[in-house]
């Protein structure tokens, strides 16, 4: 009747996306203090990001964006009962070192930072802690899943307000799944060198019409329409970033973007919780950007 | 056939789905009362037992839950569907609100945050072998006396229930729906 700690083991890929599993239909918010983590808690997101500067801010202070002080991360960790995340610079492996020291719950290796390495992204294999990255499109996507990702954000353009971006990666990466499905065997191995991805994970998502962890959508998600859009796409959670805190009335928005995401079907529901909210983050067009985010990382 | 439903509010509903779809059950989403309406039984999914509990209040299911479980209808919960269950959570939330069917005490992320999250062998009454995945997963620390023990872990801390049954409530600290071994999932679906 019973099992011992002996036979137990820690940081299986089951057990990392086994927790993005966990996740889904949720809402997972960008936090910069205890406030506002109890905040995204109290109107039932599913995690926190702890991070110094959201995206907008970041996008509007230039400079390097480095991973968060670990004080901040630690205060948020003891404000919430649920996982908090911090970002990594891409290819930063000792910020990734740091955070899994730090006991955070997932490590995101972040476009939205300055990225350390222009060649490598992080070896995610090597650690016991999740990782989740952002993709463009598919073979973005398998590349990081054979790098150890687990669990996917379609990239959008973080801190701009404005959705275009993250359609665009999450109809691509879709599309592209769809090509492979109806892909004859013997051309899987033209269309994992087009994708430049690794042909056994090319294979996996031919047969199974999915990615082989989870996909969530990041970047640009500002309003509860804009969550239950990106969910009727395939999106199987939501990450919102400035789109919170940087709206007129954040308690309503985060109250709103979370009932929105769990009956993004239902349209009378996002209307009804759409109705009086006040003004969401202002935003910017994208073609109007000095910097693109999505375009860091390969 | 037995219709069971899957509360789709968050989590893991999908691999709910999957493993009573195998089975000999009419499987369906419960979002709303009128769905909670129309099923025997209930699934409550792994996810984040603050945002299923916040969920449950605004979309009004929380109230006809009570009314159903104290009507006896068979319900199985795993890990944030255990907490959900329990009639006392430790560590949770200070307004943290459950439905209090089932006689024990839970401590939220009692075995860690998920560094520690955790795969191991379980001997499961009944049934035998299964593989249990623990993702910061609440402990069970106290059972009450009418609660039936059908396995237990001992993760270096002396003996703690990780699946249990009080009559028609069953309560599961691991995921057996992240594996493709439906046993336990049958040994609830045979009591309906």
């Amino acid at each position: 009747m019973s099992s011992s700690a002996e036979s137990s083991f820690t940081g299986s890929a089951l057990v990392k996306r086994g927790l993005a599993d966990m996740l889904r239909g949720g809402v997972i918010m960008d936090v910069v203090n205890p406030e506002q983590a109890k905040i995204a808690e109290d109107a039932g997101a599913v995690a926190v990001m702890a991070l110094e500067r959201v995206p907008s801010d970041i996008r509007r202070d230039g400079g390097v964006a480095r991973m968060s002080d670990p004080q901040m991360i630690q205060e948020i960790q003891a404000t919430v009962t649920i996982p908090v995340m911090a970002k990594a610079r891409i290819g930063h492996f000792a910020e990734a070192q740091i955070l899994q020291a730090l006991n955070v719950d997932y490590v995101d290796e972040s476009e939205v930072l300055t990225p350390a390495d222009e060649e490598n992204h992080i070896d995610k294999w090597a650690f016991t802690v999740p990782f989740v990255c952002g993709a463009t499109n598919l073979g973005e996507a398998l590349r990081r899943i054979g790098e150890g990702a687990c669990m996917i954000r379609s990239k959008g353009e973080a801190g701009t307000g404005n959705v275009v971006e993250a359609v665009r990666h999450l109809r691509t990466i879709n599309a592209q799944i769809r090509r492979l499905r109806s892909a004859d065997e013997s051309e899987l191995y033209a269309l994992a060198k087009d994708l430049q991805a690794p042909l056994p994970l090319v294979r996996e998502v031919a047969a199974t019409g999915h990615l082989p962890v989870p996909l969530f959508c990041a970047g640009g998600i500002s309003t509860p329409a804009d969550a239950s859009l990106v969910l009727q796409l395939g999106a199987e959670a939501v990450f919102v970033g400035s789109g919170i805190f940087k709206s007129d009335d954040p308690v309503r928005m985060a109250h709103a973007i979370v009932e929105a995401t769990t009956h993004f079907e239902d349209a009378a529901v996002v209307a009804k919780v759409s109705t009086g909210l006040g003004d969401a983050m202002k935003g910017f067009e994208t073609a109007t950007l000095e910097t693109r985010l999505a375009e860091r990382g390969w | 056939m037995p219709r069971v439903g899957v509360l789709a509010l968050q989590g893991d509903v999908r691999e709910h789905e999957r493993a009573l779809n195998s089975l000999s059950v009419d499987v369906t989403r419960v979002r709303t009362r009128e769905q909670l309406d129309e099923v025997d039984a209930l699934v409550m999914p792994g996810g984040e037992s603050t945002a299923i509990a916040h969920l449950l209040v605004t979309s009004e299911l929380r109230a006809a839950l009570v009314d159903r479980l104290s009507k006896g209808m068979p319900v199985l919960g795993t890990c944030a569907g255990l907490i959900l269950l329990s009639r006392e959570v430790l560590d949770g939330r200070v307004d943290q609100w459950s439905f209090e069917t089932l006689d024990v005490s839970v401590r939220r992320n009692g075995y860690g945050r998920q560094l520690a999250s955790f795969e191991t062998t379980l001997r499961v009454r009944e049934v035998g072998d299964v593989h249990g995945v623990f993702i910061r997963a609440p402990k069970i620390e106290k059972v009450g006396d009418v609660v039936e023990i059908l396995a237990s872990h001992d993760h270096g801390d002396g003996e703690h229930a990780v699946l249990v049954r009080q009559g028609n409530v069953w309560g599961c600290a691991f995921h057996p729906e992240l594996t493709d071994d439906t046993r336990v999932h049958r040994l609830f679906v045979e009591t309906i």
